[in-house]
């Protein structure tokens, strides 16, 4: 390396523009904790919030939304975004509870991959953008979805895979916490250390450049895509198993929050930066959020304004872009 | 006649969004079972008014090159607010009516504060504010209701004759000159009145330029030395009128607030497909709010005809989301006039 002589010790300390962000929301985390943690101590004299029970329980509940948040990130670092996720979530949930017995999975999850080519071809080959074309997809979806169960929860069950995947435990620990962490070591890796995900950032940072250094552009979108449905599919699959049944509208729920926690993890909404440890504390931020404003018996107005005034706030310490000037 | 052909290939896709909407309307007229009558005519016009008033909401940002996800929000902070203030005297009822659009407009202006000088993207910090704008909705309306003057809502939602016989204009809408125009319905009158009075002087001026430059090129208008900032707050703020307007004539509609999630985010969803039927760019720099108009228009003519045909309701939202996909999907035909691959990346 030909570069200027750092100081060593300076430069271990000095946080990156990327690690910011990861700092920051993982300091707000503590801030919940603590808050939470007064109040409980304040009105019932115990600090439930600091046992491993409830911490384990709350990343039970979000892991369904972290693993749809780490999907979604391969596609905000396009610079695009997928608003199919609340159809693509219940169709995969209303499919793989249809189908049952051993092929329920991968029925699951398979119905997410297509619906995520289907976006993916849109948006690549089509060159509609995102923002549209996956809207419209969700529309259709949703669409079939209604003609398929006649409009009401459909009748048929999870099965006891799916169950044991969304509430079972090993040792203690849940197993869809455990599912979280293969999908997000999965995701890293392939962010870090392949090819593909190199290609994301470079396609996110400039898709023309990357087209003339000899990136299959096209290709890498429509994986992206179908990688982002695929875990939408997974999702909706865990989230059956865990309300043991699939029901209309239960993936409406997850779309922006998934869009928040990237975003406050640090990835920059149009694309090519942001780290993947960053979404993983940014859904621990949302899913501790949640949880302590309902703890704190929040009515779900004060809730509305106090998540988005988080998000902006958040977002004014770290997230502010420079001013165009040329 | 250069010129003509000039402004007609440039306006290419508001004509054939109005080509779109008269075919499809024509076509409903010609099916229904009572064929043509004023009656249906104001009762589409009512369905269709405040869609058309979020979707004109919506373009703004969208040509500056944004997106503002909160215009189902902040109409939805308004109806709840109207339903609070619109009775009592007539003057305490026009106040309200003041009131109701300041509000919306205050909305816009905040979301255009936080994002020049917060510099957050558009489309994450509308996100944000429209959390904030349905939690305020949330606080003033708990559960649906609301008190809302029972005259002025039943003279807004019919025809000009409605209102000239409750108010007692025109020897109660009995005079001979009023008798051409009497049929005619209220929201139709208004959606004119905001085009031409509201949408038209703001194009023309040079903050409404100033909007379609920045779609077009931020760094090229700021070397041009144009009023970006001024124009990107008037952007959001006059977004967050029109949706003002929209939750005003909602409340005259439902004579009721109701601080309804879903029916927020609908909203925000249609007015986009709404503005990119009606030929704005989602790019931005390109399209007018007038197209958006007869966006709304399509879409709410494409469920008026899913309710003549008697089509399974069932069936209904796939049939929606197919026209919805195909509609946006007839941009790709750009994809094969392209020569050179690297005119696709922008």
């Amino acid at each position: 390396m030909t570069s200027l002589p750092q100081d060593p010790a300076s430069s271990r300390f000095k946080l990156g523009e990327d690690d910011k962000p990861i700092v920051m929301s993982a300091g707000f985390i503590l801030v919940i904790l603590a808050v939470g943690t007064i109040y409980t101590l304040y009105t019932q004299g115990t600090a439930t919030l600091l046992s491993p029970e409830y911490l384990l329980q709350q990343l039970q509940v979000g892991a369904f939304l972290g693993i749809v948040a780490a999907g979604m990130m391969l596609v905000i670092l396009l610079g695009h975004i997928d608003l199919s996720i609340p159809w693509t979530i219940a169709a995969g949930a209303m499919m793989a509870t249809t189908v049952g017995g051993p092929m329920a999975i991968p029925v699951g999850l398979g119905v997410g991959l297509i619906v995520g080519l289907v976006n993916g071809l849109g948006v690549a080959y089509l060159r509609i953008p995102s923002m549209i074309f996956t809207l419209g997809v969700n529309a259709v979806m949703r669409g079939l979805m209604v003609a398929h169960t006649g409009g009401f929860a459909p009748q048929t069950a999870a099965t006891d895979l799916m169950q044991y995947l969304a509430v079972g435990k090993i040792l203690g620990i849940p197993v869809a916490l455990m599912v979280w962490a293969v999908v997000s070591i999965a995701v890293m890796l392939l962010l870090q250390r392949t090819a593909v995900g190199k290609s994301i950032y470079a396609i996110g940072n400039k898709e023309a450049a990357a087209y003339l250094a000899g990136v299959p552009t096209k290709r890498v979108i429509v994986t992206a895509f179908c990688l982002c449905g695929m875990l939408a599919g997974l999702s909706g699959t865990l989230l059956a198993g865990y309300s043991t049944k699939a029901y209309q509208g239960m993936g409406d729920a997850y779309l922006l929050p998934a869009i928040a926690a990237v975003v406050i993890g640090g990835t920059h909404i149009l694309g090519g930066r942001g780290r993947y440890l960053g979404t993983l504390i940014g859904v621990i931020l949302i899913v501790l959020l949640n949880s302590v404003l309902s703890i704190m018996q929040m009515p779900e107005s004060g809730r509305q304004i106090i998540y988005g005034t988080v998000i902006i706030v958040m977002l004014l310490v770290y997230g502010r872009g420079r001013k165009v000037t040329s | 006649m250069n010129d003509i052909r000039v402004r007609l290939s440039q306006n290419a896709a508001l004509l054939t969004a109005i080509a779109i909407f008269i075919l499809s309307y024509v076509f409903y007229n010609m099916n229904h079972p009572r064929g043509f009558s004023v009656a249906v005519l104001i009762q589409n016009s009512n369905e269709v008014f405040t869609l058309a008033m979020v979707a004109m909401a919506q373009t703004v940002p969208v040509l500056m090159g944004g997106l503002d996800l909160s215009v189902g929000a902040i109409m939805t902070l308004v109806n709840t607010i109207a339903s609070h203030l619109l009775n009592g005297s007539p003057l305490q009822i026009a106040l309200g009516m003041v009131i109701s659009l300041a509000a919306g407009a205050a909305c816009g202006f905040v979301n255009g504060c936080i994002v020049v000088y917060g510099r957050i993207q558009p489309i994450i910090a509308t996100l944000a504010t429209g959390a904030i704008f349905l939690g305020l909705a949330l606080f003033l309306r708990p559960s649906p209701g609301g008190n809302v003057d029972d005259d002025l809502s039943w003279a807004a939602t019919n025809d000009l004759y409605e209102i000239a016989a409750t108010y007692g204009y025109a020897q109660n809408g009995e005079a001979a000159w009023f008798q051409p125009i009497s049929w005619i319905p209220v929201p139709l009158v208004l959606l004119v009145l905001v085009a031409v009075l509201v949408w038209l002087p703001f194009a023309r001026s040079v903050t409404g330029r100033t909007v379609y430059a920045v779609g077009s090129g931020e760094g090229a208008a700021y070397m041009s030395g144009l009023p970006i900032d001024r124009a990107k707050i008037a952007a959001f703020t006059l977004g967050g009128f029109f949706a003002g307007i929209g939750g005003l004539y909602l409340t005259l509609q439902t004579s009721s607030g109701n601080a309804d999630i879903p029916q927020a985010g609908a909203y925000t969803l249609n007015s986009i497909a709404a503005v990119v039927i009606g030929g704005t760019s989602l790019l931005g720099g390109v399209g007018t709010a007038i197209g958006s108009i007869f966006g709304a228009l399509i879409l709410r003519t494409i469920s008026f005809n899913f309710r003549i045909f008697e089509i399974d309701p069932l069936m209904q939202p796939l049939f929606e989301g197919v026209v919805l996909l195909a509609a946006v999907s007839l941009g790709a035909f750009r994809v094969l006039r392209v020569k050179n691959t690297l005119e696709l990346f922008r």
